[in-house]
């Protein structure tokens, strides 16, 4: 069985800092990290691999930096990584995202054998559209299973895949066909600590690095800025609320204090809290 | 992604004059999908219609509801309260095998819809159906897609606006897709007001084949789980939420916020932090990667006021904090603050708000 997984390096969003006067991210020193709902994914695809053999790849389009991730994507025994980088590809909206990321998946499938399953993260914690796998899957023809939250079975012979995905009221079980794309849903399985040997063999693995021409792009205005047909026009900060909070003082009775204190300047709220604790 | 990583580069490009191909020129009209699971109408649907009622409006062209389901009644319920949503008139496309949402049947419906019918803008909820169908759609279409707007808009040329939070919510930013259509943007629930509701006749109902049969389409659903009604929170749609953050020091203390609730008929949800500790459950936290409430009143216990929690929040007609740092950033929002341990202060609270919402208090405003 082949399984790709797509994974994204991304800030570490926790150590972000917002410059005080300009507003704008300080992204210097930022720590960089595997974007986390991507190691559901990951963990997913070695659990695929351990129960029908076969090999995961890793798959990352980013700046050379990337490279970091996708060693770290190795020592949890990732069989290969392939980073993705052309500075034809920066600037990719979701869109022209796909179209890359489509277009590397194809080639990997001629070099090291047609996935079964293309997995994907969620959502990403930057961009966080969850909409770079229905556009692969889209584009490659895969059939799309999004919010995964357990695969049920697998049967290579029929081709079949059963899985659970979350729908808005409820869960849907699926069978579908593979070659198909799940996006997995957070909190569904718990990443391993990589083996010792997986972490030495990450340390020496060659990462295959493509560029837009190796990896058989053919459109070159398909990708990056030029492949985006959404613009980004303007940032700005948000407008500041206009006066900060009045700061009330409760005295040594401070409960009801502030009841009093809370209708008196929200009259209306008196009654709507009557309403909503009746028959309680 | 058209993150702020990338923003100055592509804010060079916007200077790009806006030239539309000739044959994207007849795409006129605003279009709302109106998200429905098993003949319920999504409200994000209904608060989009008042978001792309104003766009309509702005543009001088039509209002179209868009409802894709089974041939039932049911859905035809749907169609007629689109109309009461504000809807010109509405498109359909009714057939059995889209009783259940698939990728693969509704991406068809509405992407035949739209290359039939041409709309300019077409908008969708970010909820999970939402967010499936809305990438296939605009990959199949080639056209652009902002996910997850605050806010919609018109520019003078005509052109949707659509603005969203860039990384870590911080900063925003506006996005254009000026040479593509429809211009696709999603919007999560909440965040958009509901609009009133005014009782109207049905309008014009456009019907569209599906033009598939069941063998046509490779996922089976072999069955479905609805949630149980208890499981569910209804902290989105709550008029009142009492929330706490890591400031309540100990999952033990977050008892405090659920009594307080409790008492007052609110619902009780919490930030991140507490959810990644473990302390409550995910679908309890508020903020920009949790859930966006509307409340009449919002009570904040022990919350910092980070711009991801704050994000969730704004949309509250009246905010109080609690909190022991008078610097505390959720004081440049909330309406009204307290600086003191909201760990004592709590069932203080709690205590003085029962004996006022007494049985006997309500028997006689009741009266
Ligand atoms: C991509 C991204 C998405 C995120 N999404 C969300 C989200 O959806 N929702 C969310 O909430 N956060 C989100 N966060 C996290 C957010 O940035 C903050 O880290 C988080 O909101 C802080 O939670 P807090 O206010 O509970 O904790 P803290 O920031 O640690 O604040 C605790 C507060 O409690 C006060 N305090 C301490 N003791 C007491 C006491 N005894 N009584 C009263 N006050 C006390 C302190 O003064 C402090 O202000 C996100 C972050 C990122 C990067």
């Amino acid at each position: 069985m082949h399984i790709v997984v797509c994974m994204k390096q991304v800030p570490d969003s926790a150590q972000i800092r917002v410059h005080p006067v300009t507003n704008t991210i300080m992204r210097q020193g930022v720590p960089t990290i595997i974007n986390p709902y991507d190691l559901f994914a990951i963990e997913e695809a070695l659990r695929l691999r351990q129960k029908f053999g076969g090999a995961v790849t890793i798959l990352t389009m980013g700046p050379p930096s990337a490279e970091d991730s996708l060693r770290k994507a190795l020592t949890f025994g990732a069989d290969r990584a392939v980073l993705l980088t052309d500075r034809f590809f920066a600037g990719a909206d979701t869109l022209a995202t796909t179209y890359a990321l489509a277009t590397a998946i194809r080639k990997i499938g001629v070099e090291f054998g047609p996935p079964h399953v293309v997995f994907t993260g969620k959502q990403t914690i930057d961009g966080d559209t969850a909409q770079v796998g229905p556009g692969v899957a889209k584009r490659l023809g895969l059939m799309q299973l999004t919010y995964v939250s357990h695969i049920d079975n697998v049967d290579l012979e029929a081709g079949t895949i059963d899985v659970e995905r979350r729908s808005e009221g409820g869960v849907q079980k699926l069978r579908s066909k593979m070659p198909c794309l799940i996006s997995v849903l957070e909190g569904v399985n718990e990443m391993r600590i990589g083996s010792l040997s997986d972490a030495l063999a990450a340390a020496r693995a060659t990462i295959i690095k493509w560029s837009a021409q190796d990896a058989g792009v053919e459109d070159i205005t398909k990708c990056g800025l030029r492949g985006s047909p959404t613009i980004v026009k303007r940032v700005f900060a948000p407008k500041p609320r206009a006066e900060k909070a009045q700061f009330i003082e409760l005295g040594d009775k401070p409960g009801d204090a502030f009841v009093d204190e809370l209708f008196k300047r929200r009259p209306k709220l008196e009654s709507e809290l009557e309403q909503l604790t009746r028959g309680y | 992604m058209n993150d702020t990583a990338k923003a100055p580069a592509a804010a060079g490009r916007a200077a790009a004059k806006k030239e539309l191909p000739e044959h994207l020129k007849a795409y006129k009209h605003v279009w709302v999908f109106i998200e429905q699971e098993r003949g319920q109408a999504h409200p994000v649907s209904w608060e989009l219609m008042g978001a792309g009622r104003i766009l309509a409006d702005k543009l001088g062209v039509n209002l179209a509801a868009v409802v894709v389901g089974a041939r039932n009644e049911a859905t035809q319920a749907v169609v007629r309260e689109s109309f009461n949503y504000g809807a010109d008139l509405a498109y359909l496309v009714a057939d059995d095998i889209l009783t259940d949402y698939r990728n693969e049947s509704y991406t068809k419906a509405m992407t035949d819809l739209v290359n039939a019918y041409q709309p300019e803008i077409l908008l969708l909820g970010a909820t999970i159906l939402g967010r499936d169908l809305a990438g296939s759609v605009a990959t199949t279409l080639l056209t652009g897609l902002t996910a997850d707007c605050t806010e919609l808009d018109v520019d003078a040329e005509g052109s949707l606006a659509a603005t969203r939070p860039t990384f870590g919510g911080s900063l925003l930013c506006t996005i254009f897709t000026l040479n593509y259509r429809p211009q696709m943007a999603t919007v999560r629930p909440r965040v958009m007001p509901m609009p009133e509701r005014v009782e109207k006749p049905i309008g014009r109902v456009i019907e569209h084949p599906l033009g598939l049969v069941e063998d046509d389409i490779v996922t089976k659903v072999l069955s479905f789980l609805p949630d149980r009604d208890s499981t569910k929170s209804n902290l989105a749609f709550a008029d009142v939420v009492v929330a706490g953050g890591l400031g309540l020091g100990s999952p033990e203390n977050f008892q405090l916020i659920r009594q307080l609730a409790s008492t007052i008929g609110a619902e009780f949800g919490c930030s991140r932090p507490l959810v990644q500790k473990g302390w409550v459950s995910s679908d309890r936290q508020i903020g920009q990667t949790g859930k966006t409430i509307r409340p009449k009143l919002y009570i904040a216990a022990g919350i910092s006021g980070a711009i991801q929690h704050r994000v969730g929040v704004e949309g509250a007609d009246y905010i109080v904090a609690i909190n022991t740092d008078k610097n505390a950033p959720i004081f440049d929002f909330a309406h009204v603050g307290i600086v003191t341990d909201a760990v004592r202060l709590l069932p203080a609270l709690t205590e003085a708000f029962s004996k006022r919402l007494s049985p006997h208090q309500r028997d006689r405003l009741a009266s």
